[in-house]
């Protein structure tokens, strides 16, 4: 069985990047596959990938994660400048992360339409 | 006027750091050719070798530095740097994995070990390099989240990046799907193995670090 966790923006938009990160990272350690209204800001998904090598041992094999972001490219004029100006006050949560422990998801494949996700039993049968 | 901001933020860090030379990191996933790449640019203009290369991922897995690569492009363009070679960049790594490949039980996870360090050690370099050359397997998915958090990682820093599609001699190679999934860089098609396309690579490597 596969449980998905739901962590709204609001959860996580006062905390420090430490304690986002820490959060995401010990609801993945759970085995729970993390949805995430919004992003990271990018630093932080780097922060994450080195916070998750730093917790690798032989139960946390570590993460498979995944953006979906409207692209900035798709919003015109007045849009653009109110999600930009949204994003920074109140961080950015257009958009879905999907952090996914090793454990559970074997792949995340990805391209601008569509995304999949292969679980290790769906990869067993 | 906005390439001369980006140059001039660059030289001045540089001038703080109390060092003149660029210093040039490849990143990329694990397996995408780095260190083939590294030791192509070494072979050619030092004449040595820079690592080990194995078809086992995380066969580099401790940053590797040559200092003062002086290449000179065929346009007359020369640039000297510091060349940083890093160990691939995973979110995931399971030493059963490196048992799977061939390797016993103590070695495997010994190279696990070893390789998370790599990876954190890599993400800490970040903070040091000038200039990345973004080192994606052109037979693989572009798309995958590693490239993206690194290259979206080096835009927030504004470091200037130029994308290799490397292994282009490989029949499943696409460098129009990697083109495709970075429109707004630069993107070079190379099999860094083989040497193809290499004078493409330093004209482009010597631009975007003007």
């Amino acid at each position: 069985m596969v449980t998905l966790h739901f962590v709204p923006h609001h959860e996580i938009a006062s905390l420090t990047s430490v304690g986002r990160i820490r959060k995401l990272l010990s609801i993945a350690k759970e085995n729970k596959i993390v949805l995430l209204e919004g992003r990271l800001a990018k630093e932080e998904e780097a922060e994450l990938i080195k916070a998750t090598m730093e917790e690798i041992n032989k139960d946390f094999k570590g993460i498979e994660l995944a953006v979906i972001k409207p692209s900035a490219g798709q919003l015109r004029g007045f849009e653009r400048i109110k999600t930009e100006v949204v994003s920074f006050f109140l961080g950015d949560n257009a958009g879905l992360t999907i952090i996914g422990p090793a454990s559970v998801v074997k792949s995340i494949r990805r391209d601008p339409h569509k995304i999949e996700l292969l679980t290790r039993e769906a990869a067993k049968k | 006027m906005m390439n001369f901001l980006l140059s001039l933020k660059n030289s001045l860090k540089r001038l703080l750091r109390g060092r003149s030379s660029l210093v040039i990191g490849l990143y990329g996933p694990p397996n995408a050719g780095k260190t083939t790449l590294a030791n192509k640019i070494c072979k050619d203009w030092i004449g040595e070798e820079m690592g080990t290369v194995s078809p086992i991922a995380h066969e580099t897995r401790e940053v590797k530095v040559k200092e003062k690569v002086c290449i000179k492009t065929e346009t007359g363009k020369e640039l000297m740097f510091n060349l940083i070679d890093t160990p691939g960049i995973a979110t995931r790594i399971d030493y059963e994995d490196f048992m799977k490949a061939g390797l016993p039980e103590a070695k495997a996870k010994k190279r696990a070990k070893e390789a998370t360090k790599g990876v954190i050690e890599a993400i800490k370099w970040l903070d040091d390099v000038d200039t990345v050359v973004v080192v994606i397997d052109a037979t693989q998915d572009p798309y995958s989240q590693v490239n993206v958090t690194i290259i979206g990682n080096l835009a927030a820093r504004n470091i200037p990046v130029l994308i290799i599609g490397n292994k282009v001699d490989l029949k499943r190679a696409s460098l129009k799907r990697v083109k495709a999934a970075f429109p707004q860089y630069a993107v070079v098609g190379i099999s860094a193995k083989y040497g193809t396309n290499m004078n493409d690579f330093y004209e482009a490597l010597a631009k975007v670090t003007e």
